[in-house]
């Protein structure tokens, strides 16, 4: 099954690349557009049937290698 | 140190190092064997110090230094380091560091969002730990930069808990050796150059030492930390 992994840094760290894009598409009239936060999404084809224990298992890996817990979060979307 | 043989010094060359052959270099200059290890390599050949070199290990993917932090040789690096070995990364090395958690917080984007190549001054604040102690306490270093992810940061907690560690072992600073905004070339907060471990075996800095170890480089302001790894060796 595919797998979504959405890693993003946390709310509390400045994202200096997402306000540098707002900074260009408030320039280009998008003023609605108060902040951006870029993230990363990586899909994982992962082999297995049982929905729970597959998103046990990427879940373990978004710790372990997807994601750097002092910096960032992530959310894992199992179809 | 014994005469008849220099004191031999692992230099880990991970793919996409590209500072290796520098710190090989300047282990050299400074007295010591330089031992190359491949980044599959199961063990340290032996050496008692060990530098993880700057450059882009598996091509910085993902974050800088996340997947070097699991290669064979971590492993190795991480058993040397809780058995009281000395560890030095420089740059790449010091992100690996950090991911491998032998030292506390993560690298982000430098503030500019740009890649810095550029010589900056930090402010030696420990000289009690082996590798900088041949450096005078407060001593001002000129040393070269060349990162994009050197944005230091942890929660405040960990800051504070670290400050009172004293395990800011290097600070950005002026030529005059005051720190401020305008000393500081990435963000990295409270002016974080380099870290140490609480043991003071393990230290991660940003700036290039090996790449001023004598006066064709430009200076020799980082021979002092080389030196003073490889005679722990």
């Amino acid at each position: 099954m595919l797998v979504e992994v959405r890693v993003q840094l946390k709310k509390e760290v400045l994202d200096p690349q997402g306000e540098a894009i707002r900074r260009v598409l408030t320039g280009l009239g998008f003023a609605e557009v108060s902040r951006v936060r870029v993230g990363k999404l990586m899909l994982l084809e992962v082999e297995g049937g049982d929905a729970e224990s597959v998103r046990a298992r990427v879940e373990a890996a978004a710790r372990d290698l997807l994601s750097n817990p002092v910096i960032e979060d992530f959310e894992v979307r199992v179809p | 140190m014994s005469a008849a043989r220099r004191p031999r010094v692992a230099v880990v060359v991970f793919p996409g190092s590209n500072c290796d052959r520098d710190a090989m270099a300047a282990v050299e200059v400074a007295g010591g064997e330089a031992v190359p290890v491949w980044h599959a390599s199961h063990d340290l050949g032996g050496c008692a110090a060990v530098i993880l070199p700057g450059g882009f290990s598996y091509g910085d993917y993902l974050r800088a230094g996340a997947m070097a932090a699991h290669s064979p040789v971590m492993q190795a690096v991480r058993h040397h380091a809780a058995d009281g070995g000395t560890v030095l990364g420089i740059c790449n090395g010091f992100q690996i560091l950090l991911e491998v958690g032998l030292l506390p917080g993560a690298m982000l984007m430098n503030r500019s969002l740009r890649f810095i190549c550029r010589d900056v001054f930090l402010r030696v604040e420990r000289t009690d730990v082996p590798m900088l102690g041949q450096l005078r306490k407060e001593k001002v270093l000129r040393l070269p930069i060349a990162h994009k992810e050197g944005n230091w940061f942890a929660d405040p907690e960990v800051v504070d808990w670290l400050e009172n560690q004293g395990a800011v072992a290097l600070r950005y600073c002026d030529g005059d050796g005051h720190s401020g905004e305008g000393a500081n070339p990435n963000g990295a907060l409270n002016d974080v150059a380099g870290l140490v471990n609480a043991a003071g075996n393990v230290l991660g800095m940003m700036p290039h030492p090996e790449r001023r170890v004598g006066s064709l480089l430009g200076g020799s302001d980082g021979l002092a930390i080389i030196r003073g790894l490889v005679e722990v060796a």
